[in-house]
C-alpha cells in the first residue's frame, strides 16, 4: 500500500501509523453529552468500500493525513493534511525545510 | 557408478563429487544434484512415511510442489523440518533426515494405521474429539488427553529447540518490470523488457535460470534448449538494469503491485560467506509484473497411486535430462494426454525400457503412435491402471479396459512388470500469484484447468501460466509481455525457433479410476477419493467446507498437485460441473517462508539498539545489562559471587542508608513549547499545569479518551512558554504521537510545538540521605539547599564545568535529584557525580533496585498502568482536576469504571517468607490442588530490604476494603502457593518525610 503524503510524496505504508477513523467528531472538551462521547470513542462505520481514515506519517514528516481508502482493494483515492486548508500545508513545508 | 545414474547427460558436474548423509547413511552425488536426485541416483526409493497412515512414500515430483519427500535438514543443533528433498541442493557435509517415522523409515510401527484405515477417515478428528465430554472416551477433554500422542505420531517434521543462529536480511526493491519465472517465457519477457531499457528483476525459484528448457530436450535456435537458456540468462550479466535473483521464490502478491519474495542465499553452501544472510526477504514494488510461473502436472487418482516408484511423467523426464538419473529400468506410463509420450521418448533415450503406455483415451493421433514406436513401447489405449504392486518400491501394475465416458472397467486385469510408473493427469497453470492479486480463476473446458483471471493489478501473463503449453507459444507470449510491460511496442523481429515433439496439450476429462483400494488425492495429508465422497455424503457441499473437513490441500504443499483432482471428484459427487463447484482462492505464501526472514533486522545482530550516553561506563563497571524494548539498561551492578537478589538488595539498602545513583536517560523527554503550551498541558494532563510556576516541576497523569490511565511522569516548567515533559521509557513514542494527534487533528488552533528530545539529554537520578551533600560538593553556580532547591524545584548550575539542570524529585522515596546535561557530556557528568559520592558511600544501582525502591513506595509503572486500570484504581484520583475538562474526563466516570469491585492497587506481604512472582493470582480459598476464584493478580514483587520481607504490588478486587485481610498467592505454573497479607501499597515512609527532608 502506498500513501501519497502531500509533503513527502508516495511512501510505503510501513512509514505510516494508522490513527483511527476519520469520521469521528470529538465533542467540545467540556461537553457532558455521554452519548456523543460514546459515539466518538466507540462507534465505527466499518464500510466495505471507501473509508475516511487518519494516518500519521510517523516515519516521515509526522503530519496527520486524511486518507480515503477502499477497504476492499486498499486503493487510496485521496490523502490530504488533516489540518485542512492550504495554509497549513504550506506551513508544514516551510517547517520541513528549515 | 551409482545404480541409477546414466552414463552421460544431465546438467550436473560429474567431475565434482559431493558427500552427504541421509538418515545417518553416507551418500555421494554431484554438484548440481538435489537431495532427491542424488538419493534417487543411489537407488533410494523410500523417502518418507505418509501423514496419517504412515504409508511408504517416494518421490512424486522433481520440484517445489513435492508432497511426499519432505526432510529435515540439520545444521549443528538447528533443525529445519518439512523441506522438499527436491528443493535441497546438496553440499559437502549436508545432513538430512527423513520424517514421520518411528523408529526408522524402513520399519515404522504406525504403519498399522493402514489396517485401521476407517478410523482415520475424513472428519476423524472432528467426530472423535469435538463436543461435550460424554463418558471417558469422547469429547474435548479426551482430545486434550490424546493430543500429545497423536501429534507425535501424526505430525510432519519436528521443529528444533535450539535457537536459530542464522542471520536474515530484508531488501526493498523497485523496478519497472518484475518477471516471475525464468522458463522460455520468462527469459524472453526479461530480455524484451531489458532491451527497452526498463529496470528488470528476474526471479527464479530454482538455482538455475531456464525452467522447462533445462530438461525439455527441445531445441531452440539450433541449440539444446538448456544451452539457449544459459546463454540468454548469461547475456543479462553485467547489465545494470537487470537484477537476477536465482533461488528466489515470489510468494506473495499484494495490493499496489507489491510482491514478497524469499531468496535462499546460503542454504546450498557448506559455509556461508562472511556477513551473508541465510535468507533475504524481498519487498518488491513493480510498475508491471510478468507472470511466467509455468504449470504443474497433475497426478491421476487410482488405487495404489502413492506407492514409491509412481511419479509424475515430467518429473522422471526431468530427473533423466537435468540430473542424469533414471527413476526406473522398466518404466510404464499412465496418461490422459499427449505430454507423457514425449516423456517416454526421453526416458527411452536415457536408457530405460518403456514397457507400456496406458492411455485412457480410446483414439490416439498418429503422431503419438509414432512417438510410442520411437520409445519401443506397447500402447494400451482405452485402458487404465487399477492397481500397483510392491512394498517399499514398485514391482508391477495391473491394467483393465476402461470406458472414458462411463468410467466403467471391463475385461480381465492384466499384469505388467515395471519398477516405475509415470502418470500424467494434465497440466494446471500455476495461477497462485494471479489469484492472490484478486479475482477468480476461469475454468477452461478444453484445457481441463483453471486459467488465470483477468488482471486486477498491473500484471501480464505468459507461457504455460496462461495455458499456452508449447515452447513456441511461450517464447512469443513472453516477448510480447516483456515489451508491453516495459511500455514498448511490438516490432517485427526474428524470434527464436523451437524444435519440439508434437502433442495436443488438452487432456481427456478423466481424473479418477474407480477401483477397490486407496486412491490418493492429497498425498501429503493422506486424503483419498473416498474421503472426498464421504465428506459429500455427510453434507459438505461447499468447496471451502470440504477442504477443511477432509484437510484436502491444507498441508505444507497447499494442494499444488491435489487441488484439481479433488475438485473434480467433489464435482462428480455433487453432480455439478467443476466451474460451479468453484476453486478456492489461493493465499500467500506460495511456498513456506522462514519466520526468520519475516523478522529479519528486527531480530538478532541486525536489530537496532538504543544505548544511553553512559552505556559503556555501565558495561565497564560490571553492570549486567537488560534489554527493555530497544533500550539497554543496567539491571544490577553485581559483585563477584552475588546473586541477582543479593545485588539489588545491597544496592537498594545502600541507597536508603547513604545514597544511590541510577541512569534515567531512557525516560521519554518531550519539549512542549509555544504560547498555548500551558493550556495544552491542562487539556492532556488530568491535573493543572497552567498554575505551575517557572522553575518548578509537577507530577502529571494522562488518560486515554476512554478514561483509562495512559501514562505518568513529571513535567518541568523551564519558561513561561517552555515545558520539558518526561514520560515512561516504554510509552515515550506513544505519548509523542498522542500529543501530535491532538495538536494536528483536534486542536490545530493551539500554538504549540512538541519535539522529542529524549536523545538530547543524559539523566542521572541521585537519591538517599546523603544525596544533597554529594551535590553540594560538586555542583557550582547554584546552591542546592532547601531554600534554593525545594521539593519539585529546578535549578541550573554546572558539574565538572558542564551546564546541568537539576530537579528535586523522587521516585525512590528518598531525598532525590535528577541531574540532566547535554547527552554528549553524559559520562563526564556521571563520573563527576560518582567521584563526588565516593566519600559518602554512593552506590550505582540498576533496574532491579529501582523497582525495589518504587515497590516499597507503592509507585505505579507500566505493570499497573496496563491499559485496563483507571486513576481511581491506582489511588491517583487526587490528580483528577475538577476545575477543567481534560482528555478522558468525560468518559472516566462511567458506571463500569467506578464500580466498587474493580481491581485496585494494593500491597501484599508474603507470610511464608518466599517470593511471590509477577503474574501470579491472588485467591481467597486455601485450596492449593484446585485454585479457584481469583480476586486479582500480582504486578510486581521484590525482597524489600527496608521491611525485611518479600513484598508485592497487586491489583485486587475491592482493593482498599481488603487491607489487613489474608489471602493466598497461587501460581500453579511455578508450583507456588502460600499465604499473604493484603496491605496498603504505601509500604515504606507513607507520609513522605524522607523525600521532603
Ligand atoms: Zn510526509
Amino acid at each position: 500500500m502506498l500513501i501519497t503524503c502531500p509533503y513527502c510524496g508516495p511512501r510505503d505504508v510501513i512509514e505510516f501509523t494508522y490513527q483511527g477513523d476519520g469520521n469521528r467528531q470529538r465533542p467540545q472538551p467540556a461537553s457532558q453529552d455521554l452519548d456523543a462521547w460514546n459515539a466518538y470513542v466507540y462507534e465505527r462505520l466499518n464500510p466495505a468500500g471507501d473509508h475516511n481514515e487518519i494516518w500519521q506519517h510517523s516515519g516521515g514528516c509526522r503530519a496527520h493525513l486524511k486518507v480515503v481508502r477502499n477497504t476492499l482493494t486498499h486503493e487510496i483515492s485521496s490523502a490530504a493534511f488533516a489540518r485542512g486548508d492550504h495554509k497549513s500545508g504550506a506551513r508544514h513545508k516551510a517547517e520541513g525545510k528549515s | 557408478m551409482s545404480p541409477r545414474r546414466t552414463e552421460t547427460g544431465g546438467r550436473i558436474d560429474r567431475l565434482r563429487t559431493i558427500r552427504f548423509t541421509f538418515d545417518g547413511a553416507s551418500y555421494t552425488g554431484h554438484a548440481g544434484d538435489t537431495l532427491a536426485s542424488a538419493l534417487l541416483a543411489s537407488g533410494v526409493t523410500l523417502f518418507g512415511r505418509s501423514f496419517k497412515y504412515h504409508r511408504p512414500r517416494g518421490l512424486l515430483t522433481a520440484g517445489v510442489e513435492e508432497p511426499n519427500a519432505l526432510v529435515t535438514v540439520l545444521r549443528g543443533e538447528v533443525r529445519e523440518p518439512n523441506i522438499p528433498a527436491t528443493m535441497v541442493e546438496i553440499y559437502d557435509g549436508l545432513t538430512a533426515v527423513s520424517q514421520n517415522r518411528f523408529p526408522s523409515l524402513a520399519w515404522d510401527v504406525s504403519a498399522v494405521n493402514q489396517l485401521g484405515g476407517k478410523l482415520l477417515s475424513a472428519g476423524f478428528y472432528y467426530k472423535t474429539f469435538m463436543g461435550p465430554a460424554i463418558g471417558p472416551l469422547k469429547g474435548t477433554r479426551f482430545w486434550m488427553f490424546c493430543e500429545h500422542f497423536i501429534r507425535r505420531a501424526a505430525g510432519l517434521g519436528r521443529a528444533g529447540l535450539a535457537p536459530d543462529t542464522a542471520r536474515y536480511g530484508r531488501m526493498n526493491a523497485f523496478c519497472d518490470v518484475l518477471v516471475v519465472g525464468s522458463g522460455p517465457a520468462g527469459l524472453m519477457a526479461a530480455k524484451a523488457a531489458a532491451d527497452q531499457g526498463a529496470r528488470v528483476i528476474l526471479a527464479e525459484l530454482e538455482p538455475h535460470f531456464g525452467g522447462s528448457a533445462n530438461w525439455s530436450g527441445e531445441t531452440i535456435d539450433g541449440m539444446p534448449a538448456a544451452d539457449w537458456a544459459a546463454r540468454t540468462a548469461g547475456q543479462f550479466e553485467g547489465h545494470d538494469n537487470v537484477r537476477l535473483l536465482p533461488r528466489t521464490t515470489v510468494w506473495g502478491y499484494y495490493d499496489g503491485n507489491t510482491l514478497a519474495a524469499l531468496e535462499r542465499v546460503t542454504d546450498h553452501k557448506e559455509i556461508p560467506g562472511r556477513g551473508e544472510p541465510r535468507h533475504r526477504y524481498w519487498a518488491i514494488r513493480a510498475k508491471s509484473v510478468v507472470l511466467a510461473t509455468g504449470s504443474f502436472e497433475r497426478p491421476l487418482v487410482f488405487p495404489g497411486n502413492d506407492r514409491p516408484g509412481v511419479m509424475l511423467a515430467h518429473a522422471a523426464e526431468r530427473y533423466a535430462n537435468e540430473y542424469g538419473v533414471l527413476p526406473g529400468e522398466r518404466i510404464a506410463l499412465f496418461t490422459n494426454n499427449d505430454s507423457a509420450y514425449r516423456s517416454a521418448v526421453a526416458l527411452k533415450k536415457a536408457g530405460a525400457a518403456i514397457v507400456a503406455i496406458i492411455d485412457v483415451r480410446p483414439e490416439l493421433s498418429s503422431e503419438m503412435r509414432k512417438l510410442a514406436t520411437k520409445a519401443e513401447a506397447e500402447i494400451f489405449s482405452g485402458h487404465a491402471v487399477v492397481a500397483t504392486e510392491g512394498g517399499k518400491a514398485l514391482s508391477g501394475i495391473k491394467l483393465q479396459r476402461f470406458d472414458m465416458t462411463s468410467g466403467a472397467l471391463s475385461g480381465e486385469a492384466r499384469s505388467v512388470h515395471a519398477d516405475c510408473l509415470l502418470m500424467s493427469g494434465g497440466w494446471s497453470p500455476t495461477i497462485h500469484l494471479a489469484s492472490q492479486a484478486g479475482a477468480r480463476a476461469v475454468w477452461d473446458a478444453a484445457r481441463q484447468a483453471f486459467l488465470p483471471p483477468k488482471p486486477t493489478q498491473r500484471w501480464i501473463g505468459a507461457g504455460a501460466f496462461t495455458g499456452s503449453f508449447s515452447t513456441t507459444e511461450a517464447i512469443a507470449e513472453g516477448r510480447a509481455a516483456g515489451l508491453s510491460a516495459a511500455g514498448g511496442t511490438n516490432t517485427q523481429s526474428t524470434v527464436p525457433v523451437v524444435e519440439a515433439a508434437p502433442g495436443d496439450p488438452d487432456p481427456a476429462p478423466v481424473f479418477e479410476i474407480k477401483a477397490s483400494g486407496k486412491s490418493f488425492v492429497d498425498f501429503q495429508h493422506d486424503v483419498t477419493a473416498e474421503d472426498v465422497r464421504l465428506a459429500h455424503r455427510e453434507g459438505f457441499v461447499s468447496v471451502e467446507h470440504l477442504k477443511r473437513y477432509t484437510t484436502l490441500g491444507m498441508a505444507t504443499d497447499q494442494g499444488k498437485s491435489s487441488n484439481i483432482p479433488g475438485l473434480a471428484i467433489m464435482a462428480e459427487a455433487l453432480g455439478k460441473p467443476i466451474p460451479e463447484v468453484g476453486t478456492t482462492r489461493f493465499r500467500p505464501p506460495f511456498t513456506a517462508v522462514s519466520i526468520g526472514s519475516l523478522a529479519a533486522e528486527r531480530f538478532g545482530d541486525l536489530k537496532p539498539e538504543r544505548l544511553t550516553p553512559m552505556h559503556d561506563w555501565h558495561v565497564a563497571n560490571g553492570a549486567t545489562m537488560y534489554s527493555a524494548g530497544l533500550w539497554y539498561r543496567p539491571m544490577i551492578y553485581g559483585l563477584a559471587g552475588e546473586t541477582i537478589e543479593q545485588a539489588y538488595v545491597r544496592e537498594a539498602k545502600a541507597t536508603r542508608e547513604s545514597a544511590g545513583i541510577v541512569d534515567v536517560s531512557t525516560l521519554g523527554k518531550i519539549a512542549v513549547q509555544g504560547p498555548d503550551a500551558a493550556e495544552f498541558l491542562d487539556r492532556v494532563y488530568t491535573n493543572m499545569f497552567s498554575t505551575l510556576p517557572v522553575g518548578k516541576a509537577r507530577y502529571g497523569l494522562m488518560l486515554r479518551e476512554d478514561g483509562i490511565a495512559f501514562d505518568d511522569g513529571t513535567t518541568w516548567r523551564l519558561g513561561e512558554q517552555d515545558f520539558l515533559m518526561t514520560t515512561t521509557t516504554a510509552n515515550a513514542g506513544k505519548v509523542m504521537q498522542h500529543l501530535e494527534y491532538f495538536l494536528d487533528v483536534i486542536w490545530p488552533e493551539l500554538k504549540v510545538h512538541v519535539t522529542s528530545v529524549t536523545d538530547q539529554w543524559a539523566g542521572a537520578a541521585i537519591g538517599g540521605p546523603k544525596a544533597r551533600a554529594i551535590l553540594a560538593t560538586c555542583v557550582t553556580g547554584t546552591a542546592v539547599d532547601n531554600a534554593a532547591l525545594p521539593f519539585m524545584g529546578i535549578v541550573h548550575g554546572k558539574v565538572a564545568g558542564v551546564p546541568v539542570m537539576i530537579c528535586r524529585l523522587s521516585f525512590s522515596g528518598e531525598m532525590a535529584f535528577e541531574v540532566y546535561c547535554g547527552a554528549g557530556y553524559g559520562t563526564h557528568v556521571w563520573e563527576a557525580l560518582i567521584d563526588a559520592g565516593k566519600p559518602f558511600g554512593l552506590v550505582t544501582y540498576g533496574l532491579e533496585a529501582l523497582g525495589t525502591l518504587r515497590i516499597e513506595k507503592g509507585h505505579v509503572t507500566g505493570a499497573e498502568i496496563d491499559g485496563r486500570t483507571t486513576a481511581r484504581d491506582l489511588h491517583l484520583d487526587w490528580m483528577l482536576s475538577k476545575k477543567k475538562p481534560f482528555i478522558g474526563s468525560a468518559m472516566m466516570d462511567r458506571e463500569g469504571l467506578i464500580a466498587p469491585d474493580r481491581l485496585q492497587l494494593v500491597g501484599l506481604i508474603s507470610l511464608d517468607n518466599r517470593p511471590p512472582s509477577g503474574g501470579a493470582h491472588v485467591v481467597e480459598q486455601l485450596d492449593e490442588a484446585n485454585p479457584h476464584d481469583s480476586i486479582g493478580h500480582i504486578t510486581a514483587c521484590c525482597y524489600s530490604p527496608a521491611l525485611g520481607k518479600y513484598i508485592a504490588l497487586a491489583l485486587v478486587k475491592g482493593g482498599k476494603q481488603r487491607h489487613g485481610t489474608r489471602a493466598y498467592v497461587s501460581d500453579p505454573l511455578r508450583n507456588r502457593f502460600g499465604p499473604i497479607e493484603i496491605v496498603s501499597n504505601h509500604f515504606f515512609d507513607p507520609d513522605g518525610s524522607r523525600m521532603h527532608g
